[in-house]
């Protein structure tokens, strides 16, 4: 059995899609979850985060970066695939300081969402525990470092949607972080406002908006309610229907 | 403030273009010594881009630096070849003359001395860069000179010319090393062929490129021509960064007009008026000859509007210099550098011939694919595809060192035995030979039988020799190092998997490792392979994977029994802590009584 072409076939699953559109957002209007973090519906392909790694006709490929075409068999959903993915989410992990049960971002936070999506038990890898001083300086917004997986979404929001141009992915490998654009590096001297879209893309606990962090209580989240893979196709089925 | 007036000088004098920022920083750089927050923020302001794209890109090329660095900046070459010939030794010996750490600055803000990743003079090591110069032949003797030198003040300038020299250390040569050549003659006889006639030729020869992926160059050419869009660029690849090769350097130190003819036949060829090298910044002293030798070629008219008479026929070629990123070999992370900023590799597709530099179509080829298009123009297709074998016609230039008695360039067509060229270059009692670099294939004797071609054993240049005597184990250790060094750190398996495999390597090093480990390893490389965003991490699990492969009692000789030994070193985890109680006497020691 294969697509026909309008459709692709994920798992073997027919699955429609429209021309122009990646194989990640198919699969998610389509109602079939794969894995992702630093990709949003509003925003062009990233392709860091390396979650939605599947296989198309036998080789590796990202899905939020590759085009849906007719003929294609995309693997999600395999042991091997699985695994990797709750590799890399244990990678970033280690890599960062994520203390969940302490963090206000607790059952809101997608990193988490994809630990529980993941089947993680454990960090698995020896901790890095990098210091990443945080940035309390902002009247109205928290940066936590600590929590950064590096997604960039703040810093296309900020650049693309704001037009402010607030923050900034620097360094390289290991050392990579984000920079914030004022002379004292400091949240608090820019221009930066708690309108701003890049205020509300952090999928982790990296930027937090001050004195609303327990309104709902933990327990009464997103991701307390129903799991990111029930919730991710409902919204993008929502959104497109 | 001087140093500012300064830095607008160099914007203006690159008409405040912010996609030279990468140029115009290292610029800054060799005039100031390093990028103080003022000059990143006056070239902001002067380039109209945010400070935090001038911190970005400082922060991502090794060779640009937000800290005073010293006046002398010293950097030990690291390549395991370096080691193999001494580097570490000679790396401590000044340390401990210069009384100072690994990457730190001496208190008097004269010198800094740290490693960096391979320099390309495999073949003529110990190699180091003082400011950004090479140097090469390191010794005891000539170490203790140079502190000397420092010491005293001296000026780069004035340093002995013979620590600057570097050789060409042809050893073998056939059609690019070995023809006398005359410089026009290709350029006329592509005119001569015209741009579909040559074309063709392309076609026929059957040209694949130098680089490693052996792509086959008519078909990135015709598809640049193709592509829509009014401007079109040529980029010729030198990031020539793979550890252990070299070739390159040669290249264009010595056949530079064959590589700047194959860039114009390139760009006649896919309708380009441009071309840009993106030359390594290791080899910064070949600047000044390459834009000579550019300025005489246009005064030949070889170069410029009108090559060679012929009516549109006009292009010409920029230098822009790397500042020690290893990933911008990769062609869309090379273009984003040329772009000005960071080099993280684009998703691909699309693919740089339709969407390349500036957006345009682009054709990136390595330098001895375009010196090879010369071979093509001159001789025909048929002719180039008659050498080498079936699936890859014409000849290779090896980059040999290691343990050999004659290293340098190996020039042979496709399908030499790799023991022809371990007989060739003077190597006996072999354990083992790297081939095409860390991301490249190690291979054992049983192997030496094998061919350097596409089919079997594909190349792009480098070719390390291991004496029995050498330890695989460090070798690979060495490799992984380097990996995690260089790791763009754009994607969550290449950036934390290639510290992990590092981690892992050190711990076994360290005689803390079990079989634990190693399956970590491997199953990390295997993730590493499989969902990596570009070929660094794709690769760069291959030379733990080869190594345990092929040697493994070089790692069994380490693991210990027992299952597992835990990460966490508690006596380590205190070391803060005695530091703070100014204590190091044997009951601050966990496990002093045991």
């Amino acid at each position: 059995m294969s697509g026909t072409d309008t459709t692709i076939l994920i798992d073997e699953v027919p699955v429609p899609f429209r021309p122009g559109q990646t194989i990640l957002d198919a699969a998610l209007e389509g109602g079939v979850y794969i894995p992702h973090l630093c990709h949003h519906p509003e925003f062009e392909p990233h392709g860091s985060c390396k979650l939605c790694s599947v296989v198309v006709n036998g080789r590796n490929a990202s899905a939020c970066a590759m085009k849906a075409a007719p003929g294609q068999e995309v693997e999600v959903d395999t042991p091997d695939l699985h695994a990797y993915r709750r590799t890399l989410v244990q990678m970033l992990f280690v890599e960062g300081n994520h203390f969940c049960p302490g963090c206000e971002k607790s059952g809101d936070c997608q990193l988490q969402a994809l630990a529980y999506d993941s089947e993680m038990m454990t960090p698995h890898f020896v901790e890095f525990y990098p210091r990443r001083p945080v940035d309390a300086s902002h009247p109205d917004v928290l940066l936590d470092f600590n929590r950064c997986i590096q997604c960039e979404l703040c810093v296309r929001a900020s650049r693309d949607v704001d037009g402010k141009s607030v923050f900034a992915l620097a360094g390289r490998g290991m050392a990579s972080h984000i920079i914030v654009n004022s002379p004292s590096g400091k949240l608090g001297d820019t221009n930066f406002s708690v309108a701003d879209k890049a205020a509300h893309v952090c999928p982790v606990g990296a930027i937090l908006i001050k004195r609303v962090g327990f309104a709902t209580p933990i327990g009464e989240r997103r991701y307390d309610l129903e799991p990111i893979s029930e919730e991710a196709t409902r919204c993008a089925v929502g959104e497109f229907k | 403030m001087a140093a500012e007036t300064d830095v607008v000088a160099l914007v203006l004098r690159r008409r405040a273009d912010p996609t030279q920022l990468l140029q115009i920083l290292r610029e800054a750089q060799e005039e100031l010594g390093w990028i103080s927050p003022e000059t990143a923020r006056a070239l902001a302001s002067t380039l109209g881009v945010p400070a935090t794209h001038v911190e970005s890109v400082v922060q991502f090329y090794s060779f640009l630096y937000d800290k005073p660095r010293g006046r002398y900046r010293i950097l030990f070459s690291d390549n395991i070849t370096d080691r193999m010939l001494g580097s570490l030794t000679l790396f401590e010996h000044m340390l401990k003359r210069l009384k100072l750490r690994q990457g730190e600055v001496s208190p008097d803000g004269a010198v800094s001395i740290d490693l960096t990743s391979c320099t390309g003079m495999c073949d003529q090591g110990p190699a180091a860069l003082v400011n950004n110069r090479a140097v090469t032949r390191l010794t005891a003797r000539r170490v203790d000179e140079m502190c000397d030198l420092v010491r005293a003040g001296v000026s780069i300038s004035d340093w002995p010319s013979n620590y600057f020299r570097v050789e060409d250390n042809i050893r073998r040569a056939d059609a690019i090393l070995g023809s006398r050549y005359a410089p026009g003659s290709a350029l006329r006889a592509a005119i001569a062929l015209g741009r579909q006639g040559m074309l063709d030729e392309m076609k026929r020869s059957n040209l694949r490129g130098r680089g490693g992926a052996g792509f086959t160059t008519s078909v990135k050419w015709e598809s640049c021509r193709n592509a829509p869009g009014a401007e079109r660029y040529i980029v010729c690849n030198a990031d020539e960064g793979e550890p252990g090769t070299f070739k390159d350097r040669v290249l264009l130190t010595s056949y530079a007009d064959r590589v700047f003819e194959g860039m114009a036949i390139a760009g006649f060829v896919a309708g380009a008026a441009r071309g840009l090298v993106y030359l390594r910044g290791e080899y910064r002293h070949l600047l000044e000859p390459l834009e000579a030798k550019l300025d005489a070629m246009r005064r030949d008219r070889l170069m410029g509007a009108g090559i060679c008479g012929a009516q549109g026929f006009d292009f010409d070629v920029d230098i822009h210099l790397g500042a020690g990123a290893y990933i911008c070999g990769e062609e869309s992370a090379l273009i984003e550098s040329l772009e000005g900023k960071p080099g993280k590799p684009r998703i691909r597709p699309p693919f740089p011939v339709t969407v390349g530099y500036l957006g345009k179509p682009t054709v990136v080829d390595n330098v001895e694919t375009l010196a090879q298009a010369t071979e093509v123009a001159l001789h025909g297709g048929r002719m180039f595809a008659g050498r080498g074998t079936k699936h890859s016609a014409g000849t290779k230039i090896l980059s040999v060192s290691g343990d050999c008695s004659r290293p340098g360039l190996y020039e042979y067509p496709f399908g030499v035995r790799v023991e022809q060229v371990l007989k060739d270059c003077g190597a006996s009692d072999v354990a083992a030979v790297q081939v095409s670099g860390p991301s490249g294939v190690c291979l054992t004797p049983d192997e030496f039988r094998r061919h350097i071609a596409f089919e079997d054993v594909p190349t792009a240049g480098a070719f390390m020799v291991f004496g029995m005597e050498r330890d695989l184990f460090e070798v690979a250790r060495n490799f992984a190092h380097f990996f995690a060094h260089e790791s763009c750190g754009f994607c969550t398996p290449c950036r934390v998997g290639t510290a992990l495999l590092r981690d892992a390597l050190d711990k076994i090093a360290e005689g803390r490792g079990s079989r634990y480990e190693i399956n970590e390893l491997m199953r990390l490389a295997e993730l590493l392979r499989r969902t990596s965003h570009c070929g660094l991490g794709q690769t760069a699990g291959n030379p733990v994977r080869d190594a345990w492969a092929k040697f493994r009692p070089a790692f069994e000789r380490r693991l210990i029994r027992g299952e597992f030994d835990p990460a966490v070193d508690l006596d380590a985890a205190l070391t803060r802590a005695r530091e703070i109680a100014g204590r190091d006497d044997a009951a601050a020691h966990i496990g002093a009584e045991a």
